[in-house]
């Protein structure tokens, strides 16, 4: 491999032990690779702040210890405990899991993170731009922002993010290379409907049918809006991740790579989306019935200003009678704040917590019965990990359902021929 | 005698464990008790401590290698991982172990010809440099 002498000053030790183990990751990681050379990147986005046992205490402290500080910013993932909602984990009996996730939180903001907290960083202003090389682990902020911003990002496991962000460089290949972002199958959506496409859910059904189709290959769609907004372009992102690996999607007038189909797609298989792959996704991400509902859960990944608008605007004064809960970031929430949407959402029986995700937290898993969300993420994992039938449905429907305690289903969503 | 790929250098012997289905080792396997727990997959239950696992690869989870990392630590992960499709998650978090804990658990990437032969096999030995004799 082509080492700059700088990278052989950090590999010789000369800069401390700290820098020296995460060059020797990174090293390790880049001949698992191939690659020819590590390039600099500019932003990191942390996943080993998710708590998962002592040895990630112990992996930061040992970079603490060693004197590392972070170079570039580094924005930190969820927390597996809410520093907003302390009071969640009172007499939690896994009191391991709740006081190591709170030090290794601690642990991160001690190592230069910006305490954001969130698995939508890209919802923050301040991150990436187009064509900068980044390190994100989190599996929708890598495609977020592969593919709705064109930066560029493998997907990076736990300690590898850390340790590239701390030396600053990442090994040169997959997506970080023009050759590794070419599509490699081709989805058109051009027959369905205008006023489908036009809806959210159609985004969130659409990333659910392509990521089963594609895998881990990269995807290229046509015939999607130009008014496609960042909350579709979230809920496509989202969805590939889930369902499938997908870590870079295109969509042609979209995203910002795709001006043409041309320009990412030379050949592969070419498939149109029908109504019956739609009905077949909605029906694989609802595993209960309609009929009456237990809770609401939104949020994954976390809500955006516009979602938050979305539903205080269909709420329209009327309250939830079954618990409703959303997941965001902080700095979303005080955004909504500035508002007044908190103090709405509040009175309407809708309940905010910050800095977690609501399928993968242990103190909040008062979660059970029949949910309603219109995450296809959360409809993908959460049966599996909390004891939960989902009804999926599109935002207006949650919201409905919620006021009615009932699943409420909109009849003119789908009726367009 | 085969020759692997080091993806995390060490040494090890032990009895086969051969997983029929790819696995994540973050959620899918509990590192408390070095099982897997995913209900989906087919060894569900299975305790991977002990074994030199072979497995063809992971899902891509980018909780893995805090799962491995954390099991070596406790003493109930594989004593050494074959796998079919090089992964780096899995060799990020026993080089973090190592490092840590100062404790070895290979992982090695086979030929699928390879791979196939050894799932046979009852007992393997992996030497430094990837040397692995059954």
């Amino acid at each position: 491999m082509d080492l700059s002498s700088a990278d052989h000053d950090l590999l010789s030790g000369h800069q401390g032990p700290a820098l020296q183990f995460a060059m020797q990751l990174v090293l390790q990681a880049a001949g698992i690779l191939q690659a020819p050379h590590l390039i600099p990147v500019t932003y990191a986005h942390i996943d080993a702040c998710f708590y998962n046992g002592q040895a990630h205490i112990d992996f930061a402290q040992f970079m603490l210890d060693h004197g590392a500080k972070f170079p570039i910013p580094a924005w930190t993932n969820n927390g597996v405990v809410s520093a907003t909602h302390p009071h969640l984990y009172d007499g939690n009996p896994d009191t391991e899991m709740v006081e190591g996730a709170r030090k290794l939180m601690q642990l991160y903001a001690a190592l230069g993170c910006k305490p954001t907290w969130t698995c939508a960083p890209y919802q923050i202003p301040g991150g990436p731009k187009f064509g900068e090389h980044i390190v994100v682990g989190e599996s929708n902020a890598v495609t977020y922002y592969n593919s709705a911003v064109g930066a560029r990002t493998n997907k990076y496991g736990d300690y590898l993010d850390v340790a590239c962000a701390l030396i600053g460089k990442a090994p040169f290949a997959g997506l970080h290379t023009d050759a590794g972002r070419k599509a490699g199958l081709h989805f058109d959506v051009s027959q369905l409907p205008e006023s489908w496409r036009g809806e959210n859910i159609f985004h969130h059904l659409l990333g659910h049918h392509v990521g089963r189709m594609a895998g881990r290959r990269v995807p290229v769609v046509t015939g999607l809006l130009t008014t496609t907004n960042t909350d579709d372009l979230k809920a496509v992102s989202t969805a590939v991740a889930a369902s499938g690996g997908v870590e870079l999607w295109h969509g042609v007038g979209v995203t910002p790579e795709a001006a043409s189909l041309d320009s990412v797609f030379a050949r592969g298989d070419v498939y149109t989306i029908t109504r019956d792959d739609l009905i077949t996704a909605h029906a694989q991400l609802s595993t209960g019935r309609d009929g009456s509902l237990d809770m609401v859960a939104l949020g994954t990944p976390h809500f955006s200003a516009t979602e938050f608008r979305a539903v205080v605007e269909t709420l329209d004064g009327r309250k939830s009678n079954i618990p409703f809960t959303i997941t965001t970031s902080r700095f979303v929430w005080d955004y909504i704040k500035t508002k007044g949407w908190d103090d709405i959402l509040k009175r309407a029986g809708v309940s905010l917590i910050g800095d977690i995700c609501s399928y993968y937290a242990p103190g909040i898993n008062g979660m059970k019965g029949r949910v309603m969300t219109n995450s296809a993420k959360w409809a993908y994992y959460a049966p599996a990990m909390l004891p939960v039938e989902v009804c999926f449905g599109s935002l207006r429907e949650c919201v409905e359902s919620a006021v009615r305690g009932e699943v409420w289903r909109d009849q003119a969503l789908w009726s367009a021929r | 005698m085969i020759k692997g790929t080091i993806l995390n250098g060490g040494s090890a012997q032990g009895p086969t464990l051969v997983l029929t289905e790819p696995v994540s080792f973050w959620g899918a396997y509990d590192p408390r008790s070095g099982r897997i727990v995913d209900t989906h997959h087919p060894q569900s239950g299975a305790y991977l401590g002990g074994h030199i696992l072979l497995l063809p690869e992971t899902r891509g989870s980018g909780g893995t290698p805090g799962g491995i990392a954390e099991a070596i630590r406790r003493g109930t992960a594989p004593l050494g991982i074959i796998l079919m499709v090089p992964d780096i998650n899995l060799a990020v978090g026993a080089a973090v172990a190592a490092r840590l804990y100062g404790r070895q658990c290979p992982v090695l990437a086979v030929s699928p010809e390879d791979y196939h032969d050894l799932t046979k096999v009852r007992h393997i030995a992996i030497a430094e440099g990837a040397i692995i004799t059954v």
